[in-house]
C-alpha cells in the first residue's frame, strides 16, 4: 500500500516561490490500477518522480507498506519494489536491449523471456535483442523498451509516465492489451499517467491533477463521465490519436 | 609451458588461454621472442638488423587468426620493436596484437612498438591491439605505440586500439595513407585513472578517389588523469571521412580533444564531431530505478561506453 500525505513541491524562480504540488494526499491500496490524468503542466509527472524519489518533496510524507520512505534514495525505493518508466527514457551507448532487460529483472534473462517482453510491447524481438539502446533507435522504440523494462520486474508499485507518448495508434491498441494482461499479473499496483481514454478505461480509480492539486478522485465509474463531459466541451485532454478515432 | 603471470597477461591483452592450436603466432616476453609458429599462408620471421618481426600473409589467403602479443613481466625492461606486416593482394586476415606489462618493481618498464602495415590491393585486415598494465610496484608502465598504415586500392582495414587500465603513460602516433577505394575504420577506446597521461595523435590521408575513413575515439578519464586527442583527416581526392571523439570526464581529470579536418579537393567530404561531458544524470537515475547503486550504475554506463 502506498500512501501520500500532504505532499508539497515548491521551487523558486525569479518571480519567487512556485508551487508545483500543493498538498496532495492519496492512498493506493494493493492490486489497484490507478490512472492519474489532467492538463499538461498540472504536476502529474512531478508527482510520479516524487514517488520514485527522483525529486524530494518540500513537505509531506510518503509511506510504502507502512514504512516512511520520504528520505529513501531512488535505489532504496527500487529495492523495496517501486518502479518507474520514464516519459522520455535516456539512451545508453553500448548497452544492449537484452542487458537492460536483464538489469531490470535483476538477473540474466533467458532469450525467450526477453523476447516475450519485447513482443508484448509490439517489437519484433529477434531484431532488437542485441541492439544498443542508443540514438539509433526511434523515440517510439526506446519508449516501448522502457515499458518492457518495467514489465520484466516484479514490483509492488509500477509507475508509467505517459506510456502512450510517441507510440503510433496501431501499436497503441496492442499496448493497451499488454497493460491489461501483464500489469495485473506481475505488479501488485499500477500507477499510470495518461491522457488517453482507452487507458483510463483500464483503471480502477482515476485521480485528476490540475494546478498542483487533486481536483477530483474516485472510481472510474464516478470520474469518467465527468471527464467525458469535459472532452465534449474542449479537446484539451484528448491526445491526437484519441481525437482521430 | 606458461606460468600464471604470463597466462594472466595473455588473457587480458589477447584473450588467449594458452598457445593457440591453430594459426600463426609470435609471443615476445621481456624483450625476446619466446615462441613462434608460421603457417602455410602466414610467415613470421625475425628481423636480422633490429629487434622485431616481419609478418607476411600470402596473396588471396584466407588465413586463420594471427596472435602476436608482447608481455613484460620484469621491472626495468625497455623494449623497442619494429614489426612490419605485409598483407598480400586479396588476402583476408585478423591479427591480434597487444602488450601487457606486469611491474612489481620500482624501475620503469617500457614497450615501444613501431608497427608498419602494407596492405595489398583488395586485401582485408582486422587488427586488434590491447594495452594493459598491472603490478603493485612503483615503477612506471609506459607504452608508446607508433602505427603506420599504407592501404592499397580497394583494401579494407579495421583497427581497434584499446587501453583499458594500468598504463601510466602512453603516446600514440598513428598515420594512414589511403589509395583509391580504400576503406579504413579506426576505433580507439581508452580509460585513464590515477595520474595517468595519454596522448593520441593520428593523421589519415585520403589520397585516392572513393577512399573513406571513419575514426572513432571513445574515452573515460577518471581521478587526476589527462588525455589529449588530436586526430586529423586530410582529403586529397573525392573521398569521405568522419572523425568522432566522445569522452566522459570524471573527478579531477583533464581532457583535450582537437579533431582537425582538411580538404584539398572540392569533392572531399569530411566531418568531425567532438564531445566531452560527465555521465548523463538521467542515465544514472534510470539505472538506480532498477535497483542499482550509483557506483554500480556508473560502472555499467562506462563499460557500455567503452565497449
Amino acid at each position: 500500500m502506498l500512501e501520500l500525505q500532504h505532499i508539497f513541491f515548491q521551487v523558486e524562480d525569479s518571480k519567487g516561490e512556485l508551487g508545483i504540488l500543493n498538498d496532495v494526499s492519496f492512498t493506493l491500496e494493493e492490486n489497484r490500477f490507478l490512472v492519474i490524468t489532467g492538463p499538461n503542466g498540472g504536476g502529474k509527472s512531478t508527482l510520479a518522480r516524487i514517488i520514485m524519489g527522483i525529486e524530494k518533496p518540500t513537505g509531506g510524507k510518503i509511506l510504502y507498506n507502512g514504512q516512511d520512505i520520504t528520505d529513501l534514495s531512488v535505489t532504496e525505493r527500487a529495492r523495496l519494489g517501486i518502479g518507474y518508466a520514464f516519459q522520455q527514457p535516456p539512451r545508453f551507448k553500448g548497452l544492449t536491449v537484452r542487458r537492460l532487460l536483464s538489469l531490470a529483472h535483476g538477473s540474466d534473462l533467458p532469450e525467450d523471456e526477453c523476447c516475450a517482453y519485447l513482443t508484448n510491447v509490439g517489437l519484433c524481438s529477434q531484431e532488437y535483442l542485441n541492439r544498443e539502446v542508443d540514438a539509433s533507435l526511434s523515440g517510439g522504440e526506446v519508449k516501448r523498451i522502457e515499458i518492457a523494462s518495467l514489465m520484466a520486474r516484479e514490483l509492488g508499485v509500477a509507475i508509467f509516465d505517459e506510456p502512450e507518448a510517441g507510440i503510433d495508434l496501431w501499436s497503441f491498441a496492442m499496448l493497451v492489451e499488454s497493460f491489461k494482461m501483464l500489469c495485473r499479473g506481475r505488479h501488485k499496483s499500477v500507477i499510470l499517467i495518461s491522457h488517453q481514454e482507452r487507458i483510463m478505461q483500464l483503471a480502477d480509480e482515476i485521480i485528476v491533477v490540475a494546478d498542483g492539486k487533486i481536483r477530483s478522485q474516485g472510481s472510474k465509474e464516478e470520474i469518467f463521465p465527468e471527464l467525458l463531459g469535459e472532452f465534449s466541451q474542449s479537446c484539451g485532454f484528448r491526445g491526437k490519436e484519441a481525437a482521430a478515432q | 609451458m606458461m606460468d600464471e603471470l604470463l597466462s594472466g597477461l595473455l588473457k587480458s591483452i589477447a584473450d588467449m588461454d594458452d598457445i593457440p592450436t591453430v594459426g600463426a603466432y609470435n609471443i615476445r616476453r621481456d624483450g625476446e621472442g619466446m615462441v613462434r609458429r608460421s603457417t602455410e599462408t602466414v610467415e613470421i620471421t625475425p628481423k636480422t638488423d633490429k629487434p622485431g618481426i616481419d609478418i607476411r600473409v600470402s596473396p588471396y589467403a584466407k588465413a586463420d587468426k594471427v596472435h602476436i602479443p608482447v608481455v613484460i613481466t620484469k621491472p626495468g625492461v625497455n623494449d623497442l620493436v619494429y614489426n612490419d606486416f605485409f598483407i598480400g593482394e586479396g588476402a583476408e586476415v585478423e591479427i591480434v596484437a597487444g602488450c601487457g606489462i606486469h611491474n612489481s618493481g620500482c624501475e620503469t618498464s617500457e614497450h615501444d612498438g613501431i608497427h608498419r602495415f602494407f596492405i595489398g590491393k583488395n586485401a582485408k585486415l582486422r587488427y586488434v591491439e590491447k594495452h594493459y598494465g598491472e603490478g603493485d610496484g612503483t615503477g612506471g608502465r609506459i607504452l608508446n605505440p607508433t602505427t603506420i598504415v599504407e592501404m592499397g586500392e580497394n583494401s579494407v582495414c579495421e583497427m581497434e586500439m584499446v587501453q583499458i587500465r594500468g598504463v601510466d603513460s602512453t603516446k600514440r602516433e598513428t598515420t594512414a595513407k589511403l589509395e583509391k577505394g580504400a576503406k579504413l575504420t579506426v576505433v580507439e577506446r581508452l580509460m585513464t585513472h590515477g595520474d595517468q597521461v595519454a596522448h593520441s595523435n593520428m593523421e589519415v590521408r585520403l589520397d585516392g578517389e572513393g577512399a573513406s575513413a571513419q575514426i572513432i575515439s571513445r574515452s573515460v578519464a577518471k581521478d587526476n588523469s589527462e588525455q589529449v586527442f588530436y586526430p586529423r583527416a586530410v582529403g586529397n581526392a573525392p573521398c569521405h571521412a568522419h572523425v568522432q571523439c566522445d569522452s566522459i570526464i570524471m573527478d579531477g581529470a583533464h581532457i583535450r580533444s582537437i579533431p582537425e579536418i582538411a580538404a584539398n579537393h572540392c569533392d572531399a567530404q569530411i566531418v568531425h564531431e567532438a564531445a566531452i561531458g560527465r555521465i548523463n544524470n538521467d542515465q544514472l537515475i534510470k539505472l538506480c530505478t532498477l535497483g542499482l547503486s550509483e557506483a554500480e550504475a556508473e560502472a555499467i554506463i562506462i563499460e557500455g561506453f567503452l565497449k
